[in-house]
Formats: structure tokens, sequence, C-alpha cells
């Protein structure tokens, strides 16, 4: 869809953990995850809630702190750096968040929060190049000129999330985590932000890492996807690809389960049974297993590696090679 | 043949505030047939939840008012019923499915005690016959009868949501209304469930109206469809017919703007706008504003339902006022 340059990833993601303590032991809400996403392209995680995908985005901006692993961005690894020398990394790295509804601060007008990133790393000289470069971010995401002293309630949530994606790009970033950004809108609004979203990206060179539960909007928006289950990457593949095969029987009940306009996806067979497992001190073995219908003695015992299968296409399956889904 | 379960005519329902009268629902009409299946479709403020309230008789008492028409249920009218009448048959004979299952349950209740409550309310059974009731719905939504004595604490979104639809199927009522019973659920849960409505619908005979702001799972269970915009039912028909060849311009919008599955789109085609201000309406034809094929005459002309074949729908393109251009793009493609 979007030009690749040649084979550079922008960012590389190896053995990235994220473990957070509870009463009953460990909860291993990110465990062991590695991927890379290319300059410009667009990675889409998708996975069911708990799966790991919002800790995920979170712990390569080091909003949580990670557990272990590393983060290589721009040629640093984002983990091993102080305070300063990440807070100068965090410019080119944002984040987009789902609810534009509690993400935006109620007693800030428009213009003020647009403009915040903008005065905390001393970007601008003056009020009157702030201003110039508030109105630039506003035209940018489609924001009408009168919004600049409006407050967040005043808006639509459409609207709130052009000021979320604004505020984002203040800093001229080159890659930003998107977590579920048109989750909360309605349907004909989600279609306008998703558009909007990939002109930025191909006005600006932008790198986006688009964490979602829709299937849909993900195969839209993504050049590649990642399917999370239960803290692990568990098949990686070319977004039209996957939707066309599936090597990973969890991908394979995602993508059966999706409502279909135009039939009755939910036939017998089809639907995965049970609900997902806890992620606290988890067993070694393929986390699926206990909701597989093809697990067999081995998937409880060891887990599988993420296996490499054609070209840019992955799964972590013992059966991969004979199961035709 | 074909009895009709409920008839909806010329409903218009207003909430009053101090400033403004909010114009909700306006003037719809809707036909279910016994042990039909409608899908009550449209974007957030559309009128859906407020036209289930109505038929309900749950709107807030100091502000929502049905100031015109009429909901005949088997043949009595619901807004004319005092509320002892309506609460026999409210949680009886018409049953509510309610969006969030983490709120919609008691928490200091065993899931069994408040499958077994709606029993005694409604009279149908003693306390013992209503537990071991509650026990025969816990296994019909797929719950072994032993998790009966938990509380809601202990379920899963999914399991709390089939403990729901447990409760309100207990009385076996005529009509179950469930809004957006599917959306605070994941989509492999999400499959189950709408599984299980349409396994649990076909087996009790109950006449279904299923509130969804998604095309794909209405898809899923219902027959028919009503879309609805700024209060009014635009578009109403058999939902395959309707969803492959929508006759109104905001039905056309509403599928192209979504990404599909089964269709490589490379760029989304939004409908332009934003819904309007229930509390003003735009004169002439509501959807004017933001329709792609709009003319002159939908300022001024508000547009009837034009009905044929099974299908309705609300455009003056399809009375002949202005020509149809539908599938051209229209004027600002």
């Amino acid at each position: 869809m979007r030009e690749q340059s040649a084979a550079t990833p922008i960012l590389q993601v190896q053995h990235l953990k994220k473990y957070f303590h509870t009463p009953r032991g460990n909860l291993h809400a990110v465990d062991d995850v590695s991927f890379d996403i290319q300059e410009g392209g667009t990675l889409g995680v998708v996975g069911e809630s708990g799966c790991g995908k919002t800790t995920t985005g979170r712990a390569i901006l080091r909003l949580i702190e990670p557990t272990g692993g590393s983060v290589i961005f721009d040629g640093n690894d984002i983990i091993k750096l102080d305070k300063s020398r990440l807070r100068v990394m965090r410019e080119k790295m944002q984040i987009i968040f789902q609810d534009p509804y509690s993400s935006l601060d109620p007693r800030m007008t428009v213009a003020s929060i647009i403009g915040e990133p903008l005065i905390i790393h001393g970007r601008v000289a003056g009020k009157k190049e702030l201003l110039k470069r508030v109105h630039t971010l506003m035209e940018m995401v489609e924001l009408e000129d009168r919004l600049y002293a409006a407050y967040p309630h005043e808006l639509d949530g459409g609207r709130r999330q052009r000021i979320g994606i604004a505020r984002a790009l203040a800093l001229e970033p080159k890659f930003i985590v998107c977590d579920e950004p048109v989750s909360s809108l309605d349907v004909s609004v989600q279609a306008q932000i998703l558009n909007l979203m990939q002109d930025l990206q191909d006005r600006l060179g932008l790198t986006y890492m688009f964490v979602t539960h829709d299937m849909a909007v993900v195969k839209h928006i993504s050049d590649d996807i990642a399917v999370m289950y239960l803290g692990q990457i568990i098949e990686r593949s070319p977004a039209k690809a996957l939707f066309a095969r599936q090597y990973h029987p969890y991908s394979h009940a995602l993508i059966s389960a999706i409502p279909n306009i135009d039939s009755q996806t939910a036939e017998a067979g089809t639907i995965l049974r049970g609900e997902i497992g806890s992620p606290i001190e988890p067993k070694p073995g393929c986390r699926f297993a206990p909701r597989c219908e093809y697990c067999i003695e081995k998937c409880f015992k060891e887990t599988p590696p993420l296996e490499t299968l054609e070209p840019g296409r992955q799964a972590a399956c013992w059966l991969v090679k004979e199961l035709s889904l | 043949m074909d009895e009709l379960l409920l008839s909806i005519q010329n409903l218009t329902t207003e909430y009053h505030t101090d400033e403004s009268v909010i114009h909700a629902v306006n003037g719809i009409n809707l036909n279910l047939k016994k042990g039909g299946s409608l899908g009550l479709v449209g974007e957030s403020g559309a009128g859906k939840t407020t036209t289930a309230y109505s038929i309900m008789g749950l709107l807030p008492k100091l502000t929502g008012k049905i100031a015109q028409g009429s909901i005949l249920f088997e043949n009595k009218d619901l807004t004319r019923l005092p509320e002892d009448e309506m609460r026999t048959i409210r949680g009886n004979e018409i049953s509510m499915i309610f969006q969030d299952p983490m709120t919609s349950l008691n928490p200091i209740l065993t899931v069994g005690d408040q499958i077994a409550e709606v029993l005694e309310i409604h009279g149908t059974a003693d306390t013992h016959a209503a537990l071991a009731k509650a026990g025969d719905m816990l296994e019909m939504v797929g719950i072994p009868r032993e998790r009966m004595h938990e509380y809601p604490h202990q379920f899963s979104g999914g399991m709390k949501q089939r403990v729901i639809i447990a409760i309100a199927l207990a009385c076996n009522p005529k009509l179950l209304i469930a809004d957006e019973p599917t959306t605070a659920l994941d989509v492999t849960i999400q499959a189950q469930v709408l599984r299980m409505i349409r396994d649990l619908k076909a087996k009790l005979d109950t006449s279904l109206i299923l509130i969804s702001h998604n095309l794909g799972v209405v898809a899923q269970v219902c027959e028919n469809v009503a879309i609805m915009y700024a209060g009014r039912i635009v578009e109403y028909g058999p939902l395959r017919e309707v969803f492959s060849r929508p006759l109104h311009p905001y039905t056309e919008g509403l599928l192209n703007s979504i990404p599909r599955i089964e269709i490589d789109k490379e760029r989304l085609s939004p409908i332009r706008g934003m819904m309007p201000d229930p509390s003003v309406l735009p004169r002439g034809c509501i959807f004017r504003p933001r329709c792609p094929y709009a003319a002159a005459a939908c300022a001024t002309k508000a547009p009837h339902i034009t009905e044929g074949s099974g299908r309705s729908v609300m455009c003056l393109m399809h009375e002949g006022v202005i020509p149809n251009t539908m599938g051209t793009g229209g004027n600002h493609a």
C-alpha cells in the first residue's frame, strides 16, 4: 500500500516483557514479544481484552516501565535511556489514546491542549509563533479555526480525537502508537478519522503501531498485522494475506467470529469455546491450548516458538505444518 | 396468517429540559410479526434506545414524554396503560437486555436468586420452584447450574451477559428487546452470545428487537432491519435486501463508511458532517445537510414514506420529486 524503504526497521522490539505483581503471583501482561516496524509502515496489533496489546504499546514508549527486553528506535535502546535523554527521544515517539473523552484536560482550551507540548519542549520562541504553530496543526487535522478557544466538553468525539491527533503531531514525531483511536466513535466519524490518519501518514511519513480489537479496522489500516493472545504474539503476517489464510487456530477463530454483513458467519463448529485463560503465572505450553480444538499433548508442555512459514509470515503453533485452516 | 405482535404508529418521543425540547423519536412506524426479528440500526443519538424505552415504559419520568402515537402490543396500547398494568407486562411479556453486563446485575445477590426473583415477582413460581427453574435457565444459556450460588463478580463479561439473557427469558416473554447486547464483549465471545440468542429465539419462539450500531451483528440474527437517523426510520425492509441494495442515501453512506473484511478498500467513504442537534432539527429532509444527492427541494419539502415490495424508504428521490441518482456518488463524492 505504502512504499517500503529498503527494509530498515524504524523500531525493533526484542523480548519485551512486562509483568505486574499481584497477590497471586506475577501477571504476565506482555511475555517475550519481539517484532519490528518498517519506516513509514503500519503494524496493526490485534487481540481481545487482556491480550497485552495496550501494555505493549505503552511499554515501548516507557509510559510504563518494561520488566525486560529492548526497544531499539533510531539506533538507541529506549529501555536504557536516562530520563533526560528519554525526554528528547519522546519528541519522536507519540501516542494517541482511545478515549477522547477522558484523555483531554477538561479545563484546557483546544489551543492550549495542542500547544502544550510545544511549550514544554521549548519549541516555540514566543506567543506569536505558538499561535501560528497551533493554527497549522489545527488545519492539519481539519479542526475549524473557530474552535480555538473551545473546551473539550463542547465538542463531539470525532473532533476531540482530532485534538488528540494534533497534540501528538505537535512535536513532529516519526512514530506514533495509536491505541484504539477510533473504537469509541460512530462509524461515519470513524471513517473520517481513519482517512485523516492515512493522509497524515502519507504526508508526514509517519510510522504507526495501530492497536485495536476491531478486525475490519486493522485489515483496512495495516500493512502488517501481529495477532496477540495472552501476552504473546501468536501470528505475524502481511495484512491481506492474514485474512486470506490463517496459520494459527486462534487467528482463524478470531477472523471466523467477525460478524459479517453478507452472511451468518457463526456456523456451527467455527465458534471458539471457552474464554481467555489467566495471565497470572502461566504454565509452560501454548496459552491457547485449553481453547484449541486441535491441541495435542505437546501443546500443554512446551511453548511453541514463532516460526517463519513464508516470507513475512510467522506463527507459533506446534501443528502449523499439519493444519490447513 | 402472520399475526402482528407489535405495531408502532407515528411514535413521537421527546425529552423536555429547562432550555429545550429534544426530539429523540420523530413519528416512527414499525411492525413486528409474532416470532419475527427486527434489527434497529443507527449511530449514537439516532433514537434507538429511546424507541426501546418508549415500548418498555421506562422513559425518565420527569423529562421523557411520548408526545404522539401509539404502541400496540397484542392490540393493547402501551402508551395508555396505567403503570400497574405495565408492570405486569414488563419483564413478563416484554423483556429487555441492556448494553452493559458489568452494571446490570445486583452485586450482592447470587445469580440464581436474581433469576428466581423475576419468576417470583411475576407470580409464576414459588421460591422453591423458582430456584429450580433458575438452574434450568442457567443451563439453557450454557452455564452449569452449580454456579447459581455464585455472585456476579465471579463471572466474566460474557458469562454475565448470559445470566442477563437468562433473567430476560425467565418468564418466557413474547418480545425480547436487546439493546447492544454484545457491544461490551470480545469478538469470539460475541459470536458465542449471538449464536445463543439466535438459537434461543428459535427454540422459545420469542420475537426479537435487536438494537445495534454494528451492521454485522444485526445481520447475524435479524430478518428485517430498520435504519434510524435523527429520530426517524429512513429505511426499512428485509435485511439482506437493504444491505445489498440500499435505497436511502444514509444507508448507503453507512455501508460505505465501514471497513469490510470481505471487500478491500484503499479508502473509506465517510458520510460528511455530523448528526443534527436533536433540539433543532433541519427543515425539509433531516439528512439533507449530509446527503450527497440532495437537491434544492430537499431543503423545504419533508419526505414521506414510500412503500413497495416489502420495503419502505423516506427520501424524495423515491417520491419522484427529485431525480434518483443513487449509486452515482452524488454531487460531492
